[in-house]
């Protein structure tokens, strides 16, 4: 029972600081390459500088610092929880990555951008609420 | 525009693979219950040794890529909501690939984060 529950709040905190760690390393990826500027020409030449440009960037370097550090909150909740109940849960980050994008980068989202989010956080609470396992007799 | 449809397909393809096979990789390593560096260590090492782990890590890699170009040519709340499409393949692949059984409620969970990226792609 005390084991359950302790398991529980370790389930729950790495939850939310899968949420959190994915969605801040994502927004300064985003601020990163705004900085590098649009990837348009594919040669040989044009590709090496936009990787030297990409990885000499500090906004890079601290969103693959935050990913990193969610890449391995992940892993640790995947030990132990299942993919099926994992990935629906931690898509909430879908609201929160547009929220940041619009508080912090004042990236303009319209209306109808905000309702397919919704639609979205909507569908994701759907497929969470269906039972992880659906390989047994029903 | 098709270059943005690309880098999500490739984002959302590549991406749920490698979620899959580190997951099953995970699996074998088994639960992680202690957090102290040496046997986060341990557990780094006993992963590294499975192939499955190396394939998922390669497919997460060029979704990565694939996110940075993403994000050079759209806004983050744009192309980040645009990656939910990964429930649909999730859910086809299930199907259609494992033969796994895919409830109605599932279903209609699908059809509504299609919808929402479409809008989203609208908006």
């Amino acid at each position: 029972m005390s084991s359950s529950r302790s398991l529980h709040t370790k389930t729950f905190v790495l939850i939310v600081l899968v949420v959190l760690l994915s969605s801040i390393g994502n927004v300064l990826l985003s601020v990163g390459m705004k900085r590098v500027g649009a990837i348009d020409a594919w040669s040989v030449d044009a590709l090496a500088r936009v990787f030297l440009d990409t990885f000499t960037n500090p906004f890079i370097w601290l969103g693959i610092g935050s990913l990193l550090a969610f890449f391995i909150c992940y892993l640790a909740l995947l030990s132990w929880a299942d993919y099926s109940f994992v990935t629906p849960v931690s898509a909430i980050g879908y609201a929160v990555v547009p929220l940041l994008g619009w508080a912090l980068l004042g990236e303009s989202v319209s209306d109808l951008r905000w309702s397919g989010i919704a639609c979205i956080c909507g569908g994701v609470l759907l497929i969470s609420r269906t039972p992880p396992s659906t390989t047994g007799p029903s | 525009m098709l270059q943005t449809v690309l880098g999500i397909a490739v984002i959302v393809l590549a991406g749920t693979g490698g979620e899959i096979a580190v997951s099953h990789a995970m699996k074998q390593v088994g639960e992680v219950t202690s957090f102290r560096p040496a046997a986060l260590a341990r557990t780094i090492v006993r992963a590294a040794r499975i192939g499955w782990m190396w394939i998922g890590v390669a497919l997460m890699a060029l979704a990565f890529f694939a996110l940075l170009a993403v994000l050079s040519w759209s806004p983050v709340s744009f192309a980040v909501p645009a990656t939910a499409l990964s429930y649909a393949v999730g859910a086809v692949g299930a199907r259609f690939l494992l033969g796994e059984q895919v409830s109605g409620a599932r279903w209609l969970g699908v059809t509504l984060v299609c919808l929402g990226v479409a809008l989203v792609w609208m908006g």
